[in-house]
């Protein structure tokens, strides 16, 4: 059998390891330790945060504590914290507090053909029908309630 | 990239604003804001400002006036007015990154990347959005330099059927809104420059841009020429979007009321000493030296003046607050004189360089690591459990978290707060309540 000579490729670039350590340690996401590396680094993830639950604008998100009982049919009982986002839209059938007569009050918001009403969920209390801008207005829309149980 | 176009945003009356948010009831009603300790006026709304009530009134020159009219009074909230602010800026945030945090109650922006026709209708935007985000209303003043939209958006205030946005666009908007800014509202020029102007029939800005430059930089400096050509259009003023370290800090309160006693004035300085430590650790400096201050009352006229100050230059910089606490009480005892009547004590941190850059002083940071890492457990708890969960001894022992439960007993050097509101957004024992 003839030999042939085979062409080599030029040999590639000598890298110094020095001049890019430092970049290469970029690498690792955890101390490196002799032994069996944890399989938990590549799933890394922050712990639940409930604010990002609760809502979607942490800017525009405030919180009040509720006193009143006439949202209990909705599970807001006294006690609770609400959260209310402001940036949200208040469409009709929302839960929103609103400031009326004075006062401070949530509500479920309802556009009816006759008008605007902020009706409670406790047969105990009458709705409210808005019928003049001047009554108050919606300050925010709630988004969440806190408990503690 | 230079910024081509500015937006300037100003949160109308912010203080009585911030307190209107959660009192929806004011609106319409005339309310002031006071300064620390209940001195004086520091913020009016429209209604107060109508009753002639002038910033900087003493509060007991008003107190009858307030009454009468029904005036609303609140004592300042720092940390309700931060907090809204922070939300302010935040919402801004959404328009363009390329913001600068001016003051707690002004931002500017940058709009280049706007068509012209678009302008407008974008301020609009902004303007909606930051008032039902936060509840907070501002004026929008935008045009091509900083000055220019200071000028734009005192007017947008101002000027009927501007409804709080103003664009200067064009050159003829331009020369009209300068003609109706007086040179004393002009921003940069002080009031005796104002005066002086006035003299020499220089009244509105438009009148100022025409003055010649050499004339300007020689009575008026540099920065009264880089008012004179940015009134002409001429940006002198970028963006500055990461706040500089500040080069010093001061955390200074006036007491409730005058006292005699070293003991009550060591306390109020240890407490503003941590606070300033933990200011200076935020930004991530460390203080040269430092300077103590304490005041006698220099409104009595039967006792002597008295202001002392003194510094003490630092072996190394530092910010261990261990090591200034130290220093300050020192520099305390020396001035303190007895039988006086003292009114005010405050802290300055000098020199600030940044931590990173500190040299090692070989004999007095045997232990710099232990301490670092002492102060950012500090620093890490406070976050956590506030403030006052962590004090020395030498600060007292009465707890000023509990300002608003009437029973508590109060350190005599504590701020006199009689018209305090909530902190209704960063304390969740003085959330708004809903009782219906």
């Amino acid at each position: 059998m003839e030999a042939k000579i085979i062409q080599m490729e030029p040999s590639p670039k000598v890298v110094q390891l020095s001049e890019v350590a430092a970049d290469c340690m970029l690498l690792f996401a955890s101390a490196v330790r002799a032994g069996f590396p944890s399989p938990a680094t590549d799933y890394e993830a922050e712990p639940i945060d409930l604010n990002a639950y609760l809502t979607q604008n942490p800017t525009s998100t405030f919180l009040a504590r509720v006193e009143g009982d006439s949202m209990i049919g909705a599970h807001i009982e006294p006690g609770d914290l609400v959260v209310i986002d402001r940036s949200v839209k208040h469409t009709s059938g929302r839960i929103v507090m609103a400031f009326i007569a004075g006062e401070f009050t949530i509500k479920r918001f309802m556009l009816k053909p006759d008008g605007a009403y902020l009706v409670p969920e406790n047969p105990k209390y009458e709705s409210i029908k808005v019928s003049e801008p001047d009554m108050g207005r919606i300050w925010g829309v709630v988004v969440g309630v806190v408990k503690k149980v | 990239m230079e910024t081509t176009r500015f937006a300037l945003v100003d949160c109308n009356s912010f203080y009585v604003s911030c307190e209107r948010v959660f009192r929806p009831e004011l609106n319409g009603r005339p309310v002031v804001v006071l300064s620390n300790n209940d001195g004086c006026v520091i913020a009016r709304s429209n209604e107060a400002k109508a009753l002639d009530i002038k910033m900087g009134t003493p509060y007991f020159q008003m107190k009858e006036l307030a009454k009468q009219e029904r005036v609303e009074v609140f004592s300042s909230n720092y940390e309700l007015y931060g907090d809204m602010s922070r939300r302010v800026a935040n919402t801004l945030a959404q328009f363009t990154p390329n913001l600068e945090i001016y003051s707690i109650d002004e931002c500017f922006m940058d709009l280049s990347h706007l068509k012209p026709e678009e302008v407008a209708e974008y301020g609009k935007q902004i303007k909606k959005t930051v008032e039902r985000w936060t509840g907070i209303p501002v004026s929008v003043g935008v045009a091509c330099t900083k000055t220019l939209a200071k000028v734009a958006n005192r007017l947008a205030k101002k000027r009927v059927g501007a409804d709080g946005v103003l664009v200067l666009e064009s050159k003829q908007e331009t020369e009209e809104a300068l003609r109706q800014t007086e040179v004393g509202d002009v921003w940069g020029i002080g009031r005796q420059h104002a005066r002086r102007l006035q003299q020499l029939d220089v009244h509105t800005a438009w009148d100022l841009q025409k003055l010649p430059e050499g004339w300007v930089k020689k009575h008026m400096a540099v920065t009264g020429l880089r008012t004179l050509l940015e009134l002409r259009g001429k940006p002198c003023q970028e963006l500055e979007i990461e706040a500089p370290a500040r080069k010093n800090i001061c955390t200074s309160r006036s007491f409730g009321r005058p006292l005699t006693q070293l003991t009550d004035i060591e306390e109020a300085l240890s407490t503003h000493t941590v606070r300033c430590a933990t200011k200076l650790r935020k930004q991530g400096s460390c203080a040269s030296s430092l300077t103590v201050f304490l005041m006698t009352n220099r409104f009595a006229v039967t006792e002597h003046n008295f202001c002392n100050s003194r510094t003490k230059q630092l072996a190394s910089p530092t910010s261990n607050e261990l090591e200034l606490l130290r220093h300050a009480i020192s520099l305390l005892r020396v001035m303190f004189r007895a039988g006086k009547r003292y009114v005010k004590v405050g802290i300055i941190l000098n020199d600030l360089v940044p931590a990173s850059e500190v040299q090692l002083d070989l004999f007095s940071h045997q232990n710099d690591e232990k301490q670092t890492k002492l102060m950012h457990t500090l620093d890490t708890l406070r976050q956590r459990f506030g403030h006052h969960s962590l004090k020395y001894a030498v600060q007292g022992a009465i707890d000023e978290s509990n300002r608003h439960k009437e029973e508590q007993q109060k350190a005599p050097w504590m701020l006199r707060k009689d018209h305090i509101s909530s902190c209704y957004t960063t304390a969740v024992e003085e959330l708004l309540v809903i009782r219906k």
